[in-house]
């Protein structure tokens, strides 16, 4: 910037704040909205991170650290062998292998039954299509808490109790995903669809190249629920596994809990850390996409 | 080759009949302009054309094949769109090579077909962009390349200029007017304005309510409209249709038929007529006067009615009440279903009607 679009600048600037409707009752309201907003902003912040802190906090901490009273945010010599001794007070690369698996697993099923199954209820009109997302629509409602013993009865009788697929089976679709993804590709104007069509494109083609790109900041952010639910989910892998071969992460840091006599609340925090580290890493990457999913609009 | 015939399409939503039986022949390498009022079914007929409507009834030929049922990418048409429907997730390049991956053109020639066009179009620079990136004038022109690339028979072009500001539709028309010598293609155009239709169309084809009004040369539109609804829809200000009830209009056939209204050009009238001159007087009171420096429009109240008159570097009239003298030759004859009245009417080396002597027919002033 120049020196003279400086001097403008400022002198525009030192006009506004002489003029007298600045200091009119209505800006003085609006300033107090907004103030009042950032404040209420800054307490959801405070109420989120908070917890988030106490745990990092404590992770770090020695054993006594953790029951003094008032206590200390950040410890005097930080503790970073808890995590070690977290890690190595169970199988954890055993349960953090079956978390990725899982988690994994239950996403690429659903991945692969969501998007057509939303894609056919947002493009096509079939004989039952209104039944059948109605249907789809039902199963929102019914709390697992509801069917987990049934389906506890059924994955027994196909013997795959302690099994990662029994883990993974139950969730092979979401309601909820395809719901929100057809949405998404709902929103695609059908202007676009008849580009590709008169472009010379095939269906598929019109999916992969078209709708799917399109919609991935939805997908992304389905995809991205959907792992973590599963990956901190505690009750499905307590109620289907009776031995260690299918326990995921969760499981395993509930168990110390257990086998120590005293709570040992360090090494549980640091087992936490453990376990929320890497959603954090992918939230990281992919928050853009999440924001995007929130506010998209379509090029006019 | 690009030759459509419409034969007796009809296409109805639900109950709704949008398209009444028309027939439409569109001449191979012609630049024909649809016209027509909001929702007199523009946009329903292209698409038809293009395969993305089924009609209801009828026969789409193009060229010497009937393309009923068959799907718009094998139709050898070309469509833009009014809002680009250019596909927001791939860059100008992809955007543009969509189709020829589709039709299995081989990626040298792909290359080769769209360096080409970029040039032709001016987007060189541009096709690594998205189009969010672009403006809207860029945008239309990726929206051109993509169907110019595809080298079809057809284009179709449903109101693409109308999203554009003022100077770059007025740049645009010229360019997509050059585009279509040089390509000799048919293009079909859809536009609400007539202006854009006078201009860019040798063939205008004028719709209301699903109906043909009238398709012909822009000049024909002009000087031979067909029904009121022609008339009136070609020319700025519109043709002045007053009822013709009162009156004893000469005739070329002496018979006064069904004449229930007549018409004439706002530019056909005039305040200074030579005495010579045989024509239908109009006396009015002077309501309005706009003057856009070569010409002035002035809206006058006669006992008839209210009509406009437009006048041509004289200067701007001062008078309130005024007589205008429309020569009769300039007037156009409609019946009561609002169609020309042809053969009565009276034209310039014609015989002026026996029976009614051609006395000069003065109408009063309206006050
Ligand atoms: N998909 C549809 N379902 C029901 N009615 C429709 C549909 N598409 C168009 N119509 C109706 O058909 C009529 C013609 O519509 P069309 O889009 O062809 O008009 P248009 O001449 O292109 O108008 P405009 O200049 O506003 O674009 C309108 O009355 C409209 O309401
Ligand atoms: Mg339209």
């Amino acid at each position: 910037m120049s020196a003279i679009e400086k001097a403008v600048q400022a002198r525009e600037s030192s006009e506004r704040n002489l003029r007298p409707e600045t200091w009119s009752g209505v800006k003085v309201m609006n300033g107090i909205l907004k103030a009042l907003n950032i404040i209420g902003m800054l307490g959801l912040v405070l109420i989120f991170a908070l917890p988030f802190a106490w745990m990092i906090s404590t992770s770090l901490k020695t054993l006594p650290e953790t029951m003094i009273f008032p206590p200390e945010w950040i410890p005097n010599d930080p503790q970073w062998q808890n995590f070690i001794q977290a890690w190595n007070s169970g199988p954890f690369l055993h349960y953090f292998f079956n978390s990725v698996l899982i988690a994994g697993g239950i996403l690429i099923l659903q991945m692969l039954t969501m998007i057509p199954a939303a894609y056919a209820f947002a493009r096509f009109q079939f004989p039952g299509s209104g039944i059948l997302f109605g249907f789809v629509m039902v199963t929102l409602m019914i709390p697992s808490q509801l069917i987990f013993l049934p389906v506890y009865l059924q994955l027994s009788s196909w013997h795959l109790l302690n099994t990662h697929l029994g883990l993974i089976l139950p969730f092979a679709s979401s309601a909820f995903g395809i719901f929100l993804l057809r949405q998404s590709f709902k929103q695609v104007p059908e202007e676009l669809i008849e580009a590709a069509r008169l472009d010379k494109a095939k269906e598929w083609k019109i999916m992969w190249k078209l709708m799917i790109p399109m919609a991935r900041p939805a997908l992304i952010t389905i995809a991205l629920f959907s792992f973590i639910s599963h990956w901190n989910d505690y009750f499905w892998p307590l109620v289907m596994t009776t031995n260690e071969t299918a326990r995921t992460l969760p499981l395993g840091i509930a168990k110390i809990r257990e086998t120590e006599g005293v709570a040992t609340w360090n090494i549980l925090m640091a087992a936490n850390l453990i376990l929320v580290v890497p959603i954090l890493i992918v939230f990281f990457f992919a928050q853009r996409s999440i924001i995007k999913a929130f506010v998209y609009n379509g090029v006019k | 080759m690009g030759r459509i015939e419409l034969k007796g399409i009809s296409k109805f939503f639900k109950d709704e009949e949008v398209i009444k039986n028309l027939d439409l022949t569109i001449r191979d390498g012609s630049f024909t302009v649809l016209v027509g009022p909001s929702g007199c079914g523009k946009s329903t007929t292209l698409r038809m054309i293009a395969g993305l409507d089924e009609q209801t009834k009828g026969e789409i030929w193009i060229d010497d094949k009937c393309v009923n049922g068959v799907p718009p990418g094998d139709r050898d048409v070309a469509m833009v769109f009014q809002n680009y429907a250019l596909y927001p997730t791939m860059n100008v390049y992809d955007n543009i090579e969509f189709g020829l991956i589709n039709r299995k053109v081989p990626k040298k020639e792909r290359e080769k077909l769209i360096k080409d066009i970029a040039e032709i179009v001016g987007l060189s620079d541009y096709m690594k962009k998205k189009p969010e990136m672009l403006s809207g004038g860029q945008r239309q022109r990726v929206a051109l390349a993509r169907a110019m690339v595809k080298k079809p028979q057809v284009f179709i072009l449903d109101e693409p200029l109308s999203n554009l500001d003022a100077k770059l539709r007025h740049q645009m028309r010229t360019e997509l007017i050059q585009l279509h010598e040089r390509l000799g293609t048919t293009f079909v155009y859809v536009t609400h304005d007539q202006v854009e239709a006078m201009s860019m169309g040798d063939e205008i084809v004028i719709m209301n309510k699903g109906v043909i009004q009238q398709a012909a040369s822009p000049m024909t539109l002009y000087n031979d409209p067909a029904n009121v609804f022609a008339a009136q829809f070609i020319g700025t200000p519109a043709m002045n249709i007053l009822p013709s009830q009162e009156l004893q209009l000469p005739s070329a056939q002496g018979k006064r038929h069904d004449i229930a209204s007549f018409g004439f050009r706002p530019e056909h009238a005039l305040f200074h007529a030579p005495a010579a001159i045989e024509g239908l007087r109009l006396d009015g009171m002077v309501l309005t006067r706009e003057s856009l420096g070569a010409e002035n429009i002035y809206q006058i109240q006669s006992s008839l009615g209210m009509f406009s008159v437009k006048t041509f570097l004289e200067p701007l009239t001062s008078d309130t009440l005024v007589t205008v003298t429309v020569p009769y030759e300039r007037l156009y004859y409609f019946n009561s279903e609002g169609q020309r009245l042809r053969q009565v009417e009276v034209r310039r080396g014609e015989e002026i009607g026996t029976a009614q002597a051609p006395e000069l027919v003065s109408v009063g002033g309206g006050l």
